[in-house]
């Protein structure tokens, strides 16, 4: 055992654990942070990384004592962040992800937002090339991927005030555009995507959509 | 297309559905704030008073006698628990359709990995580490393993076979006869989260189990028979399952759960990646021949098929796979003459199980590049000849099935070729590669696929299942269902469509989380079955829960009314819950000895087109872009209905291309995440996807089972791109460098002038002559 001086989240903390455990380990099943997820017997799935000192770090193969003296920040801790950054209502990472589908079954994201978050902190208006290798070491077998981008960019364009692009699947109505009221909650516009009339409801979109015979 | 057709067709179709509110748009999933906040607790994070870790011993052979099991080092830490098959209180099997697949093996071992003895310890390293002090003596024997193997000594696990019209006149009115012979290998379903369990004697003394699974009946029925006692059987969240989380965790279940009865206390059992890929089931390697008559247009008039899936050590779900890979084996095509046979073949491998698709991604890479050879035959592009033969409404399948509604196949190639300008694109790179001209190795292709939703032939009509909805309070209705989410996001969606029937918001709609003590048994959550079948029949219960609150007065015509009368009625009578089961449509019936009838009440459509770029060094593939055009029915949740065709394409290329799993002796080569490569985000293509809404009167709304459906086109449409780009004609997916190399030097191309004038971007490879 062996006594580690951790700072988690901003708070600083003592805790006790066998000396070869990594920080993943020391995290889940010292602190009961099990945001941090382990997919992989370490180093290749990336449902592990958490930020130290702001950059995205394995915490599987993290030694917990070479933690020490370094700001961790782990999934539990963005929305406290954010809060206490001035920031209101939700994290726009978090948010944006749960609006575009980027999460499934969830268990990539962890490691996944906080990887576009370390990413957006760098640089303020990275290209789609850009997100996809800032997010090429975490690994998701739900999405696909593109409604992971799509929710990187949305979280951009709220921060710039941009429109969002709408996605292929969405012709008429553009899901994630801006609601009167901020971002209320997603509802895609029934327009977008409702039993056909056979043309695209905005009437202006050549494209072939599915909708338009 | 079409034209306005289609567009009617529509409204008659949906004339007799009321269009509520909530289908069609994407509310937030019920679990999203939770998981993007990392609070959603999976099975390894859950906490319980004195648990302990199981862990499990497993065979270094394929195929051996066990000699003797020695425990005596391992029980030399005191607290240290070990099982074997000896101590089981019931029979030692997991019953799925043959009795053959062991809890525990017994006196042998039939594959790699096979469970030979459990451990239980207090902490995961001691209960590891105790693994690591059982000794097993083993007596190795000859094993079989691989299809090359099985089909010189075939051990048949299932068979099936399909016929309809008169084969030999067939291909005696045919002018071209084609033939091909395609192989698929295992694929690994990597659901990031690993399969993890717990079970545990509860204050009462019953056993609960906890876990990440897709079927808790499936669990509760394998444990009722082992341990003859009623179980509580639970999902935790869970981290994906594409099929591997539906008979499997009956296994795992049944260790922790004979762990947990032995120590009295929890026990969880969570396996790190190597031991998941090394134990787990993996989709059936395959091999399919075909032969084909087609006239000179290149309508097909006959097609002889064989199917052989490897099925692994035991049958598990070989029928049932078997059978679903043979009725999609003809691909979305009419052919008046078909005969399909298949079997299934024992080999000394992880038995193959459930990978989203279900034999049907293999049948449909096969028919697919078969229709690319013929195709080029004939001297068309593979969109037209598609175009020639794709189904049509009133068409008949080889079972004799009439497809009389929600066909869709040419209205989506027409989408296709509409976005992506499909065809002359081919023609251009095909002309630029045999002049020699040279090409920066771009190439595009394309896959149409079907899949039929819901459980083969009669299975929905045996099992009825139950469903039920209950008022629990004035403003919340309760989904009381079996089905699971493991990402899909069927909770929100399922919420939906009942919350359509009621007139009501989803917000006062909740389903509850799936727990044998408080639903029924819907049925499991596989086969694309849960919006359209499961859904459907929520549907049913919803109109009948508004109709029994009106108590014979008008049903509510508002939220606000509904609130009121469901409050008179909770004081009169208390909560009100209605059950529904599942009703086959009139005339649909299946035949399973002649294979004959409705085989699946309702078919998804789709087109994949993938673009690739060939890297002309290393013969090393890139997906650049994929067009995915669906008809899905209806989306319920464009959102979440986009995410299944997308990440269903995903692991569709990656079994094209990059998943490479062999085996040496049974033994998986590949056993992490860094020797099986899944694709990240800088190989995953931007996705176009186009949705089209051609209902069903068999699902909720018209709308289609889709969890499917985008694995089987992917795989042929991105081989297909890479002959395109590089004039190598590969029949194996996945097309890796190593087999696209195999495939040139044993002259398996266009023609020499063709791959050379694609290579020569590159620098010429070493033996091209
Ligand atoms: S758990 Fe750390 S990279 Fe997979
Ligand atoms: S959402 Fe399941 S792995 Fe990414």
């Amino acid at each position: 055992m062996r006594v580690l001086n951790l700072t988690v989240n901003g708070d600083a903390t003592e805790v006790a654990a066998p000396a070869h455990w990594t920080l993943l380990e020391v995290l889940r099943y010292r602190m009961g942070l099990t945001g941090s997820k382990q997919g992989c017997d370490k180093g290749d799935c990336g449902a592990c990384t958490v930020l130290i000192d702001g950059e995205p770090q394995l915490s599987c193969l993290t030694v917990a004592a070479l933690a020490e003296g370094h700001e961790i920040t782990t999934i539990e801790g963005l929305l406290p962040a954010h809060l206490r950054a001035g920031g209101e209502g939700p994290d726009p990472v978090q948010e944006a992800f749960d609006r575009c589908g980027a999460l499934q079954c969830g268990f990539c994201q962890p490691g996944m937002i906080l990887s576009a978050r370390a990413l957006l902190s760098e640089n303020p208006a990275p290209t789609r090339d850009e997100i996809k290798a800032a997010l090429s070491g975490n690994l998701c077998r739900c999405t696909g991927y593109t409604q992971i981008y799509q929710a990187v960019e949305l979280a951009l364009a709220e921060a710039t005030g941009a429109e969002p692009a709408s996605p292929s699947w969405a012709p008429g109505e553009n899901p994630w555009a801006k609601t009167p009221e901020g971002n209320a909650r997603p509802a895609v516009g029934a327009a977008g995507l409702t039993e056909g009339t056979g043309v695209a409801p905005s009437g202006g979109d050549s494209r072939t959509n599915g909708k338009a015979h | 297309m079409r034209g306005n057709q289609g567009t009617l067709r529509r409204h008659e179709t949906m004339a007799h559905i009321d269009h509520g509110r909530m289908v069609g748009t994407s509310p937030a999933r019920t679990d999203g704030a939770q998981k993007v906040r990392g609070l959603c607790r999976y099975v390894d994070d859950l906490e319980f008073d004195g648990l302990w870790h199981g862990a499990t011993v497993r065979s270094p052979h394929a195929c051996a006698r066990i000699v003797a099991i020695d425990a005596a080092a391992a029980l030399a830490d005191p607290d240290v628990v070990v099982l074997t098959a000896r101590d089981l209180p019931g029979p030692n099997v997991l019953r799925l359709i043959a009795d053959d697949w062991p809890v525990l093996a017994d006196g042998r071992v039939n594959h790699f990995a096979e469970p030979v003895a459990l451990v239980a310890a207090p902490t995961r390293e001691r209960a590891r580490a105790a693994v690591g002090r059982v000794e097993v003596r083993y007596e190795v024997e000859r094993g079989i393993h691989d299809l090359d193997q099985a089909l010189a000594s075939p051990r048949i696990l299932a068979s099936c076979r399909i016929e309809r019209g008169d084969l030999e006149a067939g291909f005696a009115a045919a002018t071209h006869v084609v033939e091909g012979v395609y192989d698929t290998a295992h694929q690994e379903h990597v659901y990031i989260e690993p399969q993890g369990m717990v079970a545990r004697p509860t204050a009462q003394g019953e056993l609960e189990v906890i876990g990440s699974l897709q079927c808790p009946y499936y669990v509760q029925k394998a444990l009722a028979l082992l341990f003859d006692e009623p179980v509580r059987v639970r999902q935790a969240p869970t981290g994906g399952g594409f099929g591997g989380k539906e008979e499997f965790p009956d296994a795992i279940a049944a260790h922790a759960a004979l762990l947990a009865r032995r120590v009295g206390r929890p026990v969880k059992i969570v396996y790190d990646r190597h031991e998941d890929m090394q134990a787990t089931p993996k989709r059936h390697p395959s091999r399919v021949r075909h032969r084909t008559g087609v006239d000179a247009a290149g309508k097909l008039c006959a097609m002889e098929i064989e199917v052989i899936l490897d099925g692994g050590a035991y049958t598990t779900l070989s029928g049932v796979v078997l059978s679903r890979a043979v009725l999609h084996a003809g691909g979305a095509y009419a052919c008046p003459n078909v005969r399909i046979e298949g079997r299934a073949l024992a080999t000394n491998t992880v038995p193959s199980g459930a990978f989203r698709g279900f034999g049907a991604p293999q049948t449909q890479f096969a028919v697919e590049r078969q229709m690319d050879r013929i195709a080029r035959l004939i001297g068309t592009d593979p969109l037209t000849l598609r175009e020639r033969n794709a189904y049509r409404l009133g068409d008949v399948t080889p079972t004799g099935q009439v497809l009389e509604e929600s066909v869709s196949a040419l209205e989506c190639l027409a989408a296709a070729q509409a976005r992506t300008d499909f065809k002359r694109r081919w023609h251009e790179i095909e002309d630029a590669r045999a002049s020699g001209e040279g090409h920066a190795l771009h190439g595009i292709g394309l896959a149409l696929s079907w899949h039929g939703a819901g459980f083969t032939g009669e299975g929905e009509q045996r099992m009825r299942s139950p469903v039920r909805l209950a008022l629990v309070a004035p403003d919340c209705v309760e989904v009381r269902v079996a089905a699971c989410d493991f990402g899909q996001g069927t909770t929100i969606v399922l919420s939906q469509i009942v919350a359509d029937a009621l007139g009501l918001p989803t917000e006062m709609v909740r389903v509850v989380d799936p727990d044998t003590s408080k639903v029924p048994d819907s049925g499991p959550t596989v086969a694309s079955r849960t919006v359209m079948v499961v859904g459907g029949i929520l549907e049913r219960a919803g109109r009948r829960l508004v109709r029994e609150l009106g108590q014979g007065g008008a049903p509510p015509a508002s939220p606000a009314e509904f609130v009121e009368l469901a409050r008179a009625y909770l004081t009169q009578h208390g909560e009100l819950e209605v059950e529904e089961r599942f009703e086959p449509a009139p005339g649909q019936t299946f035949d399973e000895t002649t294979y004959t009838g409705t085989a699946y009440s309702a078919y998804g459509w789709g087109v994949h087109v993938a673009e690739v770029r060939v890297d002309a060094d290393t013969l090393a593939t890139r997906v650049e872009r994929a067009t995915l055009v669906f008809d899905v029915g209806k989306a319920i949740h464009p959102v979440l209905c986009a995410g299944q065709v997308e990440g269903g394409s995903l692991q569709a290329f990656g079994f094209g291309h990059l998943e490479d799993l062999r085996l040496s002796e049974g033994r998986p080569l590949q056993d992490s995440l860094s020797t099986y490569v899944i694709p990240t985000a800088v190989d995953a293509p931007d996705f176009d996807t186009i949705l089209i809404e051609n209902p069903t009167r068999s699902g909720p709304q018209g709308a289609k089972g889709v969890g499917e459906l985008p694995m089987d086109g992917g795989g042929p449409a991105l081989v297909a791109a890479i002959e395109n780009a590089t004039g190598i004609v590969a029949t194996r997916a996945p097309a890796t460098p190593e087999v696209l190399l195999e495939d040139l030097l044993a002259g398996r191309t266009l023609g020499p002038e063709a791959v050379a004038g694609a290579l020569q971007a590159g620098e010429p490879l070493e033996g091209l002559r």
